[in-house]
Order: structure tokens, then sequence, then C-alpha cells
């Protein structure tokens, strides 16, 4: 039996960055207020105590430098770990995300390593509006070159972490920002890793398969129990974009023969429709029931309660695509 | 190449067959070009030698350097094989990039050349992350990024030289002021004399040098070099060139004449002045000079008989190089649905 703990999210990253940084001293954290403020969302918090100001670094509020200068850090031998506060803001740094960091070891002809970790936070449900609560990691997922996980529990949320700064390639990993108090059983052996690629049954079930990530695998967990009796839900958490785990939906489709795909991205040209069209791709022939995505209709998140609570997806979009598929 | 002295006979020579080199392998792209056998673009480097050479000159072997699109003079003065350039330039899979960078994108990691770059600005944090690096681990390796005049008016070269002068990083960025970015001028680019006067807002040395003068240039890089292997943090230099070819190969120029490159070329050449130096100082006669631009030519025709002669790309190696681990496989088809008898009903 594998030891385990129960921690938050944010307990659960502080502790796979801290046994990283204590297995390889090529490793070291940078962002803003990461170090003495101990970050905006307190993931970092008290690592500058444990480590020193060489290994937990504070930069200028400037995104296109720090993230270029993790490339240029890690095509020459280090191991940067950098926090971008929001995931909107990656915009800002967007040039050396898709032209350098994504492309430098393709166009190298493999000649260089890239072993880059991006963490940043995504999602609503904050009333921080619209440039504060995006889900773009459909834009990190699409480009060739960079790898995207997006945990759904604790536990992921560690495991994946430290299989992110144990990666050469860069890997973005997307903390969604409300999961930071949600707490789960967390292994404690250093040596645990969740691999990048590979999803997870959280909950098995014979009815409706729901593909689903971050926040939205709580979310349809919940939409599993208010059913159960009913409908019964096989739940999975997608954990990894890119690469994406096709097996393990494929296998749960063919077993229920239904597919929801939930997650907190804009719904048009996005992960919903990659997931689904792997899945038309090789199971059309298991399939009964046509598919349904749950996300977020085409539209920024507003700012005022009501409108962001309209268009964050929660438990009860799920039962309503369940219901249409079952 | 590792840190030649251009205070010895030797060191000067070996000064003088660089620029040589840079530019015998810059007339031969350019005629390359001309035939069609390189695709893409090529921006040649010709006028600008000195300032390759004299950075690359004053840095060890260890140390790093970021490019631009300009990137052949570069590689070439720290150190890069003519024959595995040209191989790329001709999109061979023996080039240094497998054929997947071409004229714009050469790179020797092993060399510690972190890539000629088709982006204007990008270079510049690229080599803050490596003058990171070294700090880091305490080594006393430098980064140098090269960057254009027209790259100094983008955001991330200023946040770029920031890092570094906040972290007190060992790097160095070489603008290379050839008087124009593609085609406006420098004057119309910016709100400064110097470019090197930007400096004065990081609280770092700032200098403006001839760089049509390769002394000039090893020297401030030298300088700059000692202090920030010293922790004394990043320096500003500014090298006035000129190109004197187009911004690329087919460029019909019209934004400057003939005279005005001539003026640069008949009276400043990097090469020529230097040569006359070495004449007069008698560090180099008529015909060692003679047979050194003789062994120049001879490695450059062989650089494109071993690119002409390399393997070229297999197709599918389009699909390798992403990542470390192998990336996974998606059908780029979809077979027929049917194949399988599972077609049901339809017809
Ligand atoms: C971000 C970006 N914008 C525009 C271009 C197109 N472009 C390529 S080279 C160049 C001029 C660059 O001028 P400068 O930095 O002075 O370098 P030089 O060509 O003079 O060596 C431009 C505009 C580009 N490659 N990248």
């Amino acid at each position: 039996m594998t030891e385990t703990e129960t921690m938050t999210v944010r307990e659960a990253i502080r502790a796979g960055l801290r046994e990283e940084m204590n297995r390889d001293e090529d490793v070291f954290l940078m962002g803003e207020d990461v170090a003495e403020y101990g970050g905006v969302f307190e993931v970092t918090n008290g690592l500058l105590e444990e480590f020193d100001e060489r290994r937990v670094r504070d930069t200028p509020i400037s995104e296109a430098g720090f993230v270029g200068a993790s490339v240029g850090a890690a095509a020459s031998g280090s191991r940067p770990v950098v926090e971008i506060m929001f995931s909107d803001f990656m915009g800002v740094a967007m040039e050396q995300i898709s032209n350098q960091m994504a492309k430098m070891r393709y166009m190298f002809g493999g000649k260089t390593d890239m072993p880059v970790t991006i963490r940043t936070t995504e999602g609503g449900g904050q009333g921080a509006a619209s440039q504060h609560s995006g889900t773009p990691h459909t834009w990190i997922a699409h480009f060739p070159g960079l790898k995207a996980v997006a945990p759904g529990t604790a536990e992921a949320a560690k495991g994946l972490v430290k299989s992110a700064i144990r990666s050469d390639d860069p890997v973005f990993v997307f903390e969604n920002k409300v999961m930071y108090e949600q707490e789960g059983q967390v292994p404690t052996d250093p040596e645990f890793t969740v691999p990048i690629g590979s999803a997870s049954v959280e909950r098995e079930g014979a009815d409706v398969t729901v593909a689903a990530t971050q926040r939205m695998v709580g979310e349809s967990l919940a939409a599993a129990e208010d059913l159960a009796g009913d409908v019964d839900l096989e739940v999975i958490d997608l954990r990894s974009l890119y690469p994406l785990d096709t097996e393990t939906i494929a296998e749960s489709v063919r077993k229920t023969g239904r597919l929801v795909v939930a997650d907190e991205s804009p719904l048009s040209y996005g992960t919903h429709a990659e997931v689904m069209a792997r899945i038309v791709e090789s199971e059309f022939y298991s399939l009964d029931a046509p598919l349904q995505r749950v996300g977020v209709a085409d539209t920024h998140i507003p700012f005022a309660t009501e409108l962001e609570e309209e268009v964050i997806p929660h438990a009860e979009d799920v039962i309503e695509a369940v219901r249409k598929v079952a | 190449m590792a840190s030649t002295p251009i205070d010895t006979t030797d060191g000067r020579r070996e000064i003088l067959r660089r620029m040589l080199t840079i530019r015998a392998f810059e007339e031969t792209a350019r005629d390359l070009f001309a035939d069609g056998e390189i695709p893409g673009f090529v921006h040649l480097y010709i006028g600008e030698e000195a300032v390759g050479v004299g950075a690359c000159s004053a840095l060890e072997d260890r140390d790093y350097i970021t490019s631009t699109h300009r990137g052949h003079g570069h590689s070439i003065a720290k150190g890069l094989d003519p024959k595995l350039m040209m191989a790329e330039l001709l999109g061979s899979s023996e080039g240094y990039n497998n054929g997947k960078g071409g004229s714009m994108h050469i790179a020797d990691v092993d060399a510690n050349m972190l890539g000629a770059n088709g982006i204007v600005g990008a270079g510049p944090p690229i080599a803050t992350g490596a003058a990171l690096t070294a700090a880091y681990h305490d080594t006393d390796d430098v980064a140098l990024a090269f960057l254009g005049d027209g790259a100094v008016a983008q955001g991330q070269v200023h946040e770029a030289i920031n890092l570094a002068a906040t972290w007190d990083l060992p790097a160095i960025y070489v603008i290379e002021n050839n008087q124009f970015g593609e085609g406006t001028a420098v004057d119309d680019q910016h709100n400064v004399e110097n470019l090197s006067e930007t400096a004065e807002a990081y609280n770092i040395p700032g200098f403006t040098v001839d760089g049509m003068d390769v002394t000039a240039v090893h020297e401030a890089v030298a300088e700059a070099r000692e202090r920030a292997a010293d922790g004394d943090g990043p320096t500003l230099i500014e090298a006035e060139t000129y190109r004197y070819r187009g911004h690329f190969e087919g460029d019909p120029q019209e934004y400057r004449t003939d005279e005005d490159v001539s003026e640069w070329r008949e009276e400043r050449d990097p090469i020529e002045s230097f040569e006359e130096r070495l004449l007069d100082r008698g560090d180099i006669d008529e015909d060692e000079l003679q047979s050194m631009r003789e062994t120049v030519d001879d490695e450059i025709e062989a650089a494109v008989d071993f690119a002409r002669d390399a393997d070229r790309p297999d197709p599918d190696e389009a699909y390798e190089d992403l990542f470390t681990e192998p990336a996974p496989e998606i059908d780029r088809f979809v077979g027929d649905l049917r194949a399988d008898g599972r077609g049901g009903d339809h017809q």
C-alpha cells in the first residue's frame, strides 16, 4: 500500500516542488512574487526559507523576459520552473513560448532539450473578470512541441508537477485556481509521479463516460452522486491534455457507448473538440448516442457573480448533458 | 573560437582568417541562392564581419552566444564548421539542424551557439537565460547576444536587459547597428543618437564602438567579458557597421543608393583595413595573405561539395525531433471506416 496523506491541491503542488528541488540541484523556481511573497496563490509559500534566493527567485514583471530567460536557461543546462501568475498573461510571453520554447528542439534537429516547466493558474469563480479568469490551455495543447497537463485531483497535481519537472520537454501545468483548497489523498513517497499522457478513471460506471478536466472532475463526480441509481456515470480525469490518453477514454466508451466531455475552456475549436474527434475517429462504432460537450459557451468570463455563474460550467450542466445522451 | 588574443601575431592572423572565411562563405551563399540551390530567405553578413569576429574572439569557447536572422557570420566567428552550415543551408539531413532549420536557424548547442533566430529581438532573453545558468552554477561563463539596431525597439529586448541588470547576470548585448532595419533607416526607428545610450536606463555600462574595426569591437567585448565574469553584470555595446548587401538576397534596396554603400565599402571595409594593418606591422606578407585567401576559398568550396553530396532528409523525419520521448502518434488519415465490415447498413 502506498502511504498517503490528506492534502490540499496547493500543499500537494508545493510538496511536489519541494521534493524535486531536493532531488535535483539544477531545479529552481522563478516568477513574479514567488519568493518573498510566497506566490499570490501561496503555492510557493515557505520555499524561499527552505531553500534560498538562488533557488527561489522573484523576477521583474516581464513575462517575455523571464519566460524567455527560462528558454535560454534550459538550453544551457538548468531546469527552470516558472510561475506565470495568471495564464491570461501567457499572451505577453507568447513569442518566447510559441517560437522559441516550442520550436527550438525541432528546429535544431533534435539537438537540444528544453526542460522548462511552466506553472500557471486558470479558471473563473473568483469574480476576477475577463483578464484573470480565462482557461486558455487549448492554446498550448494545440501547439506542437509543448506538453500540457491539467490535474483534476490533489494526487494528480503533485504527480504531474513532478513529472513536468523531470521531463526534458517543455511542460505547462495548468492549475485551476478555485481548486487550491480542494483536498485529496496524496502519496508521500518522493518517487511517486503521475506519467504525462495518462488519464485516470476516478469513478467506474456502466452508462455514460464523462471525460473531465480540473474542476470539472469534481463537478462530474458530484453529478454522478446525484444521478446514482438512475444513470451510472464513469468519470475520467483526463489529467494530460497533450499528450492525450485516448485509449483510456476509448476503453470506457467501448463499455458505455456514451461520452460527455467537460472542460472549463471555450467550446469552439477547442479541447472538447479534440477529445471528441479522437473518439469519433477510433470508436465511432462503439457509440450509441451523439457526443456532448460541457464548457464555456464562446464568451469571456464576466465580472458580476450572476454572470460568471452563468458561464462557468457546474455539475448541473454535466447532468443536463448526460440526460441528453443517456 | 576560443578567446583569440588580438595582441599576438598568431591571434591577429586567426582573426583575419575568420573574417575572410565569413566573406567567402557569404559570397558563395549569395551565388548559390541566386542559382536557386538554397531555398527560403538568405540574409548576408557581408560588411559586418568585424562585429562577429571581434566579439567572439574576445569570448571563451564555453561562453554562450545567441544570434539573429543574419547568423552565418556569428556562427563562423563562434567556430562552427562551414561544411555543416552549408549542408544546413541546402536542407540536408547532415546539416547542423538535420535540415530542419536552414539559414535563419543555424545552431550548435554543443558549441554553446544557441541559434540564429527568425524573430527580431528574441535572442536577448535567451542569452539572459544562459547567463542565468552561468550565475546559477557559479561558473565564470558569460552569454553574449547579438541583436540588430531594429531589434532594440522590441519590448522583450528591454525585458531581457533589465532582468540581467537587476540580477547582475554575466551577459553582454552587442547591437549591430548596420544603419537599417529592413528598409527603414535607424534614425527613423529610434529617438536616441547612439543606441548604447539606452544602457543608462538600466544603470549598466554602454559603449558605442566602430564596428568596422575588429580591434575596437574585440577590446570592448573583452572588457565587458571581464566585468561579467567578475560578477559586475551586463554591458551594452553598440557597434556601428554597414551591410553591403540588401536586407535579404533579392531586396531591390530602393531605400539607398550605390554611393551610400561604396562610401563604407571603399573607405572602411573591415577586412581590407585589417589586412593593411597586419601587412604594415609585418604580421603577414602579400604571399602569405594570398595563400590564406586561397585556403579559405578552398575550404568553402569543399563545404559546398560536402553539402551537395550530403544525404537528403527522409520525409518521415518531418515528424521527428519534437520531444525527447517519442511523440504520441496521431493518424494523419483515418482509413476507410467500413473496411472492417462494421459499416452496417450504409451503402
Ligand atoms: C518580430 C519580427 N518582426 C518582424 C520581422 C521581419 N524582419 C526580419 S529582419 C527585420 C529587420 C531587422 O532589423 P535589425 O534588427 O536592424 O537587423 P538587421 O537586419 O539590420 O541585421 C525584420 C523587420 C521578424 N522577423 N520578426
